[in-house]
């Protein structure tokens, strides 16, 4: 901000009561905060994908390797505690069972054919 | 699990069934404030808080019935040395001083490891958060706050690339507090913008679930600008990003804390800018709390000069606001804060806090004075807003190096930390929900298709780990050879054996510091040191303090060194404590005997309050068992003594003695059994001393009868007199 600007600026808030100034902080605040929040709001990421399934009963190692697995295939969008509760139905099998048996690669297939529309 | 406050903590108890431990309770306590003008002892206090059942006071606290107030803030102590299981020990040794705050630092570079590390891997300056460690530690507190009777606040780190990850270890295993702020990962962690807040929102709402009390990472700009009070209006803007970005997340401001820290510190006027900036920053945010940090920025290794600077910051913390007055060590800058400096720092949060009790009540800030700066602060924050507004946003401001420049507000320097917006660890993993996306858990936050068949999203899975800890996932160990286990093995033997050596940090390190000033300049002096502590028989002599007394005249240093032998705690001779008698054994000999006794401080010497705790009946002295006595006060010649105690007839003499340059205590000590000689009447008088150089051996050696020393208690010195006197009536 160039000097000039800055005093031009301060000049105008001068004329704010000090409510009003904190009441302006606020607002500049949640201009900048509010979009960062929407972004969160439609996102996910493997960190947030691997609490999920530490959440469903799997040790962290295992949820490592899932979440890998279904960000590879580019899934991560459609939720990785979706995936196995959907595949589990699937197969009529827990979701514990099936995310192991995930890791030992079997299954991923069929989450390409339920979640791609890939046969 | 249950403390005998007598015995160490068992740590093979702590280590045992974890895989089955459940924390005791969950969530933030704050401490239990009592009414204003709560008395203890003689003493009214407007701003304390419930007794802990087992403290060790103030050292003054003896002068005041052994009172120890602790104030209404938590306090904080850091502690981590890299090694858990030693740090549990000083857990409870910073609880038994008032830390009810123990922060947990994470080891070096766990910010990107991208998931949980598990077992109990040895860290560097900081521990591994593991679930093991965290379930340990947490065994370990839940047992030590039963032993001092207030709960224990259990603190670490939600942050890095596993953020969300960690958030629910946190919530799973009763971690009660966390650093947790995007902006921190960003600029000083090098971790991806987008994928920082996005993580960083999931985080917080399981945070905020579980009660979790969220400190953020702004003051960290004061240690990183160059100039630090120049970052004052960012700091603001810091603060109001993660605040409100938690808010939207889910947690409620009470759970929130501002991080904040006084940028100043002396030879600068400080007060003028930290008084202002904290004023400032408490009107901003007033429905928020606050944790107060101290200055660390500008702290070499000085021990003293870092307790000044947290003695003030401490005072500036009574007289705006803190919840949370955190502390830190005073050797952080020398290194790996050692147990007695973690004793140390909560020690200097807790005497100044107690000592500015109801400060407020008393002075206050002048805001004709402050009302100028404070607008004129805003306004820069409300500007460098704007400014971060019309440049795009957060993420282009961050990739334009806005933050952390060390210009003053609109000043730009072109110093500050520039990240990219796709760019970083971890940039491109963040991947858009689609609209079929569903997370079966519950306080998840942002979008979730939950399918209509569920009430609720958790539903799907009977609940999850929070609710139903049965289903967490416990992993031991996954390195057989670095692990706790490995690292306690070699302490084993020594430990049955009943093998001793010094320790700072972690069990038998062997460290030991010594002092010595060496009367020449600087370099000859460190070179003197160093080879006096190998002729001493000390490994690995390293200087880690040095200040002059003037170039030429002297130089103190402080010198650490490892003790490589054992010695055997069964082996050694310890000084026999004498046998006291009841105090109602005194009074029935006392009916029957009266006993009169002549006491004052000998010398040039005006200390006098050891001498009345001696005789005053108030404080437990030898009066209330029924001995007469006559005080002379303070510098009392050795022959106007003598003389009081011929008139009076005395049968004792107590002498104190507290000043004892050039040995003027020996030399007391022997003139007045030599003129007691003198005058026959030595074998008529019982001759005591007393003083903090004295013990009894010393007084007996130079012609006293008894010597009493640090700690002495009326008790002790009647118990004596009685004995003695009994015994020459035998003879």
């Amino acid at each position: 901000m160039k000097k000039e600007r800055f005093e031009e600026r301060k000049q105008q808030l001068e004329s704010l009561s000090d409510e009003e100034l904190n009441t302006l902080f606020w607002r500049r605040a949640d201009q900048i905060v509010d979009p960062l929040a929407k972004l969160a709001e439609n996102h996910t990421s493997p960190s947030i994908e691997r609490s999920v399934l530490l959440r469903m009963g799997f040790n962290s190692l295992e949820a490592k390797e899932i979440v890998q697995g279904i960000f590879d295939l580019d899934l991560l969008g459609k939720g990785a505690g979706n995936i196995l509760l959907t595949l589990s139905k699937e197969l009529d099998k827990d979701y514990l069972q099936v995310g192991k048996e995930m890791i030992e690669g079997k299954h991923w297939k069929t989450v390409e054919k339920i979640f791609k529309g890939v046969e | 699990m249950k403390l005998d406050k007598n015995k160490k903590i068992d740590l093979n108890e702590v280590l045992s069934n974890l895989e089955d431990y459940r924390p005791k309770r969950k969530g933030w306590v704050w401490r239990q404030g009592l009414p204003n003008g709560t008395k203890l002892g003689e003493y009214k206090f407007d701003q304390i808080s419930e007794n802990l059942k087992e403290s060790i006071p103030l050292p003054p606290a003896k002068f005041f019935d052994n009172i120890d107030p602790q104030p209404e803030e938590i306090i904080t102590s850091e502690i981590a040395s890299g090694r858990f299981e030693d740090d549990i020990r000083r857990m409870r040794m910073a609880a038994w001083h008032g830390a009810d705050h123990i922060m947990v630092i994470r080891t070096l570079g766990q910010s990107h490891f991208d998931g949980l590390i598990e077992g109990t891997p040895e860290g560097i300056g900081g521990i591994p958060i593991t679930r093991k460690e965290l379930r340990a530690t947490r065994k370990a507190l839940d047992a030590i706050e039963e032993e001092v009777g207030r709960p224990i606040n259990f603190h670490s780190y939600v942050s890095g690339i596993a953020g969300p990850e960690v958030a629910v270890l946190f919530a799973e295993e009763g971690v009660n507090g966390a650093h947790q702020d995007p902006q921190y990962n960003v600029l000083y962690r090098g971790v991806n913008p987008i994928r920082s807040f996005v993580d960083a929102a999931v985080a917080k709402k399981i945070m905020a679930a579980d009660s979790i009390l969220q400190i953020d990472g702004a003051h960290n700009a004061n240690a990183s600008s160059r100039v630090a009070w120049k970052v004052m209006p960012e700091l603001l803007v810091q603060h109001a990003i993660n605040s409100l970005f938690s808010v939207k997340a889910g947690m409620q401001k009470e759970y929130i804390a501002l991080s904040t820290v006084p940028p100043m510190t002396a030879p600068a006027p400080e007060f003028r800018l930290n008084f202002v900036y904290a004023l400032t920053l408490r009107d901003l945010f007033k429905d928020y709390k606050f944790r107060a940090q101290m200055n660390t920025r500008y702290i070499e290794s000085d021990l003293f000069d870092a307790t000044r600077i947290h003695v003030l910051d401490t005072v500036l913390s009574r007289l705006t606001k803190a919840d949370i007055q955190s502390t830190i060590t005073p050797d952080e800058g020398r290194n790996v804060p050692w147990h007695v400096n973690s004793i140390r720092g909560v020690e200097t949060a807790k005497h100044t806090m107690v000592a500015l009790d109801g400060i407020k009540e008393l002075v206050g800030p002048n805001l004709d004075n402050l009302k100028e700066p404070i607008r004129d602060m805003k306004i820069r924050a409300i500007l460098y807003m704007e400014e971060i507004v019309n440049e795009g946003g957060y993420f282009d401001a961050v990739e334009k190096g806005f933050f952390v420049d060390s210009g003053f507000f609109p000043e730009r320097n072109g110093d500050g930390i520039a990240r990219k917006k796709n760019g970083e660890l971890g940039a491109n993993t963040v991947v858009e929900r689609d609209e079929d996306y569903f997370a079966p858990v519950c306080n998840h936050f942002g979008y979730n298709n939950v399918p209509d068949e569920y009430e609720k999203a958790c539903d799907a899975i009977g609940g999850c780990t929070i609710e139903d800890p049965a289903k967490i996932k416990y992993i031991d160990e996954l390195d057989e050879n670095d692990n706790v286990e490995s690292r306690m093995a070699p302490h084993q033997e020594p430990e049955e054996k009943g093998l001793l050596k010094p320790e700072v940090e972690w069990k038998n390190d062997g460290l030991v510091q010594l002092d010595l000033t060496i009367p020449d300049n600087p370099d000859i002096a460190e070179a003197a040191a160093l080879e006096i502590a190998r002729k001493m028989g000390l490994d690995e002599p390293t200087v880690i303090s040095k200040t002059v007394l003037h170039p030429a005249e002297g130089t103190y240093l402080e010198v650490k060194g490892r003790v490589s032998f054992f010695i055997d705690r069964n082996k050694l001779k310890i000084a026999e404590k004498p046998e006291i008698l009841s105090a109602n054994e005194i009074r029935e000999y006392l009916d029957e005997h009266p006993v009169h006794v002549v006491a004052g401080t000998v010398g040039n010497d005006e200390h006098s309050v050891g001498m009345r705790e001696i005789l005053d009946i108030k404080h437990g002295g030898i009066e209330k068992f029924g001995f007469s006595y006559t005080y002379l006060g303070t510098s009392v010649p050795v022959d106007k003594l003598i003389d009081a105690a011929i008139e009076t007839g005395a049968d004792a003499i107590l002498a104190s003695m507290i000043i004892s340059h050039n040995d003027v205590h020996i030399k007391g000590m022997r003139q007045i059994d030599q003129l007691c000689k003198e005058k026959g009447i030595r074998d008529k008088l019982i001759l005591i001393a007393g003083g903090t150089q004295i013990n009894n051996d010393l007084a007996v050696a130079n012609g006293m009868d008894a010597g009493f020393g640090r700690g002495t208690h009326g008790i002790d010195v009647a118990s004596f007199l009685v004995k003695t006197l009994r015994e020459k009536a035998q003879k």
